[in-house]
């Protein structure tokens, strides 16, 4: 990781409603906070309980001023979906690290559309019904520091696959300057009492996950 | 130590802070959080949503005259309804503390405009506080119950989407215990009657007031002047400032909190100081104005644009002269609008109003999706309460014929709100407009908030429940009938049973949202699923637009199958296909 002290760090957070985006930003704004540093958090989720997008972003450093980041200058892209993902590559930093959760969510408009109907394409450049299948390679194409993740899988063996969140946020642990024990307190007293267990493990499976 | 929290949690904090006894609104994105953290973590304040933001206005002033501290809060829009008291409550002033907060929504993230409410200060004469984080959300919430107060009159916050929806830290001085003020009957009728004899002097007061309000604008410590050196000077409010930190954090700045009335002498000095000065400011040049009207040169919107929100990079490119090319996405991606859930008591609704070819005047709520694909079926939306007037407009002047191809669709929280008088003037005068209500117990679109007619307070409390059928009756409405929204053949045939009636008519659908938060009320089926061997792949059962259908390509047929995650069983697809393959 970049040195925090000079420069302040971008994430952007990208999924589908009711994947617990937020949760997750909350949880890295949370920690940062802990670990004393400025941090800033902007969510756009205006209509996303009706599968619409959900986009989220934190900043953090020494003093931040803008919640959101500028054109370009996204450090950690975390997509919790692949779509979702693709449609955040333009706004990233040439050296950007990309963490993605192995998951598809079909739009509603790939159904809508009139035969000839396709789910899945190869480039994904020429239609707007068609879901790109080779999303990941799309990805890696562009940044070669990008990483996918089960999170599906891992979040199973967690225990609840409802803990995505916590996957991904753990594999993005690797690569931030905060202890173990401030990630846990974080989620201690950011998920519901009867959850906490399986919440950590999600985060130490994402943790250890490669 | 410091608390991570949104503009809209650090109002409520400090409305709780500042010793409010009483806090009123009506649901609207991005403002509802302010009373849902007053209502959840403060509860000793009185906190309600009222029917409509004219109503939550009215109490909180109300509150204020018996001389509690009062909040009201809502969406920009919601403040155009709550106009009418606003604009005399000026004139009255206050007794405790009034605080209007109105949150903007540039970029319109989930509104049907992006008015600049900054005008309203200036048009009702009162205070405008302008925070640019959290901290500042805390903190002026606070000062704007001590300047209600010192200058007998209502103040306004107003955030904006990006202040009320983000986090940043907010450090919290330990003050001395919550105080409420002592509440009494007023007696005082020049102050609070509002007859021409009386409000003529209250004008004569305001005019007074202003002046001391902009000699305390002058001195007010939140309106700062940063970084003295350079030739180039910026004067900024509301977000705007953090963007201009972020693109040059050294550069001259004169940041204002209060920007009505506008700290006149302090822009004077500033302005001098520098060789070109700037306002960067979102939305309308609200500033801009108010400051070339003091014969000050400043540059604004000819440089940075009257609409959308402002970020860090329109900023910078505004500043070094030269537009930063944002770079766009090249892919070719699949859009992922906002649909309607799946078993959404409205697909069934609207499947049908699309079937017949009606005109449908359409209203604000989840059903407002229903413009979009693929669903294609409201024709016109306005404000809350607009669909059953403009339909009832248009009925007046179409040919007889064409009277019967239109409805007005709305739903029970904005029926409520705003649709009673629009359905009085169909009765009154004579129509014979159809008027369907969507009555789904709840305020849906902005997270499902309690209503009059939702049998919950905005604490959870069980409360009576207004009857909308009944409303409809005692206006006159002689035709209210009642469908299950699930039963396509019946929604069709009441209908067109109605839209040919000589005489105004109420259709209500009234079945429950599938994610009310009062969930023993919400009737879950077991989900359906296809059978692929049987399914022909004639697509005509994803007319419905219901998002846990999906389809599959098998053995080179395009067919489809059931999300079971998603499915909760409502059989509207069932219906819909001709060879019954689908079925529990």
């Amino acid at each position: 990781m970049k040195n925090t002290d000079f420069k302040t760090v971008n994430f952007l957070f990208a999924g589908v409603g009711g994947q617990g985006v937020l949760l997750a930003s909350d949880i890295l704004s949370e920690a940062a906070h802990i670990a004393n540093y400025d941090v800033k958090k902007s969510d756009i989720h205006g209509m996303s309980q009706r599968g619409g997008s959900v986009i989220s972003q934190v900043r953090f450093g020494k003093k931040v001023y803008s919640p959101i980041i500028k054109d370009r200058e996204v450090d950690f892209l975390i997509g919790f979906e692949i779509l979702e993902t693709l449609r955040c590559l333009n706004m990233l930093a040439k050296d950007a690290k990309i963490i993605v959760n192995n998951q598809k969510i079909y739009p509603i408009s790939i159904y809508s559309s009139l035969p000839p109907f396709s789910k899945g394409g190869e480039g994904g450049f020429s239609d707007r019904n068609i879901y790109p299948e080779n999303g990941f390679e799309l990805i890696k194409k562009g940044f070669k520091d990008a990483e996918l993740i089960q999170g599906i899988m891992l979040a199973e063996s967690a225990g609840d696959n409802k803990t995505v969140n916590l996957v991904l946020l753990g594999r993005l642990s690797n690569y931030l300057p905060f202890e173990q024990n401030v990630w846990e307190g974080v989620i201690k007293r950011s998920v519901p009492p009867s959850t906490v267990e399986r919440n950590i493990h999600a985060f130490r499976l994402g943790k250890r996950s490669k | 130590m410091k608390e991570f929290l949104s503009g809209n949690e650090a109002i409520a904090k400090a409305a709780y802070d500042a010793g409010v006894q009483f806090a009123a609104g009506y649901p609207g994105t991005p403002s509802t959080e302010i009373l849902e953290n007053i209502a959840k973590r403060y509860i000793d304040v009185y906190a309600e949503w009222s029917p409509n933001e004219k109503v939550a206005l009215e109490a909180a002033s109300g509150a204020s005259m018996a001389g509690a501290r009062a909040l009201a809060s809502m969406k920009h829009v919601g403040l155009n309804l709550a106009a009418d008291p606003l604009m005399t409550l000026s004139y009255t002033g206050v007794n405790g503390g009034l605080v209007i907060v109105t949150a903007d929504d540039p970029g319109i993230h989930s509104s049907q405009n992006e008015q600049d409410n900054r005008h309203y200060a200036r048009f009702a004469k009162i205070p405008l506080l302008e925070p640019s984080d959290s901290q500042e959300a805390y903190d002026l919430t606070k000062l704007a119950f001590e300047i209600s107060e010192r200058f007998d009159t209502p103040v306004i916050l107003r955030t904006t989407t990006r202040i009320s929806h983000s986090k940043s830290l907010v450090s919290i001085k330990k003050t001395a215990k919550r105080a409420v003020k002592k509440t009494a009957i007023p007696n005082n009728i020049e102050k609070f009657v509002m007859i021409p004899s009386y409000a003529r002097e209250r004008h004569r007061i305001i005019e007074t007031r202003l002046k001391r309000l902009q000699n305390f604008s002058d001195k007010f410590p939140y309106n700062r002047h940063e970084n003295k050196k350079g030739k180039i000077g910026i004067i900024t409010s509301g977000i705007a400032y953090q963007y201009v930190k972020e693109v040059c954090r050294d550069i001259p700045v004169l940041k204002l909190s209060m920007t009505y009335p506008l700290p006149v002498n302090l822009i004077k000095r500033f302005a001098k100081g520098f060789k070109k000065v700037y306002v960067v400011e979102e939305l309308d040049p609200f500033l801009e104005n108010e400051i070339k009207a003091l014969g000050i040169n400043v540059i604004g919107k000819e440089k940075l644009p009257s609409f959308g929100e402002l970020n860090p990079d329109i900023i910078e490119g505004a500043l070094i002269g030269k537009r930063k090319r944002i770079r766009k996405n090249k892919l070719m991606l699949p859009v992922r609008t906002p649909i309607m859930c799946a078993g959404c008591p409205y697909l069934g609704i609207f499947y049908t109003l699309k079937k017949l070819g009606l005109f449908v005047a359409g209203d604000i709520g989840c059903y407002t999706l229903a413009a979009l694909s693929p669903y294609n079926a409201i024709d016109s939306t306005l404000c809350m309460g607009a669909g059953i007037c403009q339909a009832f407009g248009m009925e007046k002047v179409l040919k007889e014929e064409e009277r019967k191809k239109l409805v007005a669709v709305i739903g029970d929280s904005t029926f409520l709100h705003s649709g009673i008088t629009g359905l009085m003037d169909i009765v009154y005068n004579k129509g014979i407009t159809t008027v369907i209500i969507l009555d789904n117990s709840t305020t849906a679109m902005t997270g499902r908030q309690d209503h009059p007619s939702s049998g919950f307070t905005l604490k959870g409390e069980e409360t009576k429940e207004v009857n909308i059928a009944e409303i409809c009756r005692v206006i006159g409405v002689e035709r209210v009938r009642h469908i299950n929204p699930f039963n396509l053949s019946e929604i069709e045939n009441i209908i067109l049973e109605e839209i040919n009636q000589k005489m105004p008519s109420v259709i209500i659908s009234k079945s429950p949202c599938v994610l009310l938060k009062h969930k023993s009320r919400v009737h879950r089926q077991p989900s359906l699923t296809v059978d692929l061997s049987a399914c022909n792949g004639c697509m005509a059962c994803l007319k419905i637009g219901c998002p846990a259908l999906e389809r599959v390509e098998k053995d080179n047929l395009s067919l489809v199958t059931i999300n079971t995650m998603l499915c909760n069983g409502c059989r509207l697809c069932v219906d819909l296909c001709r060879i019954g393959a689908i079925s529990s």
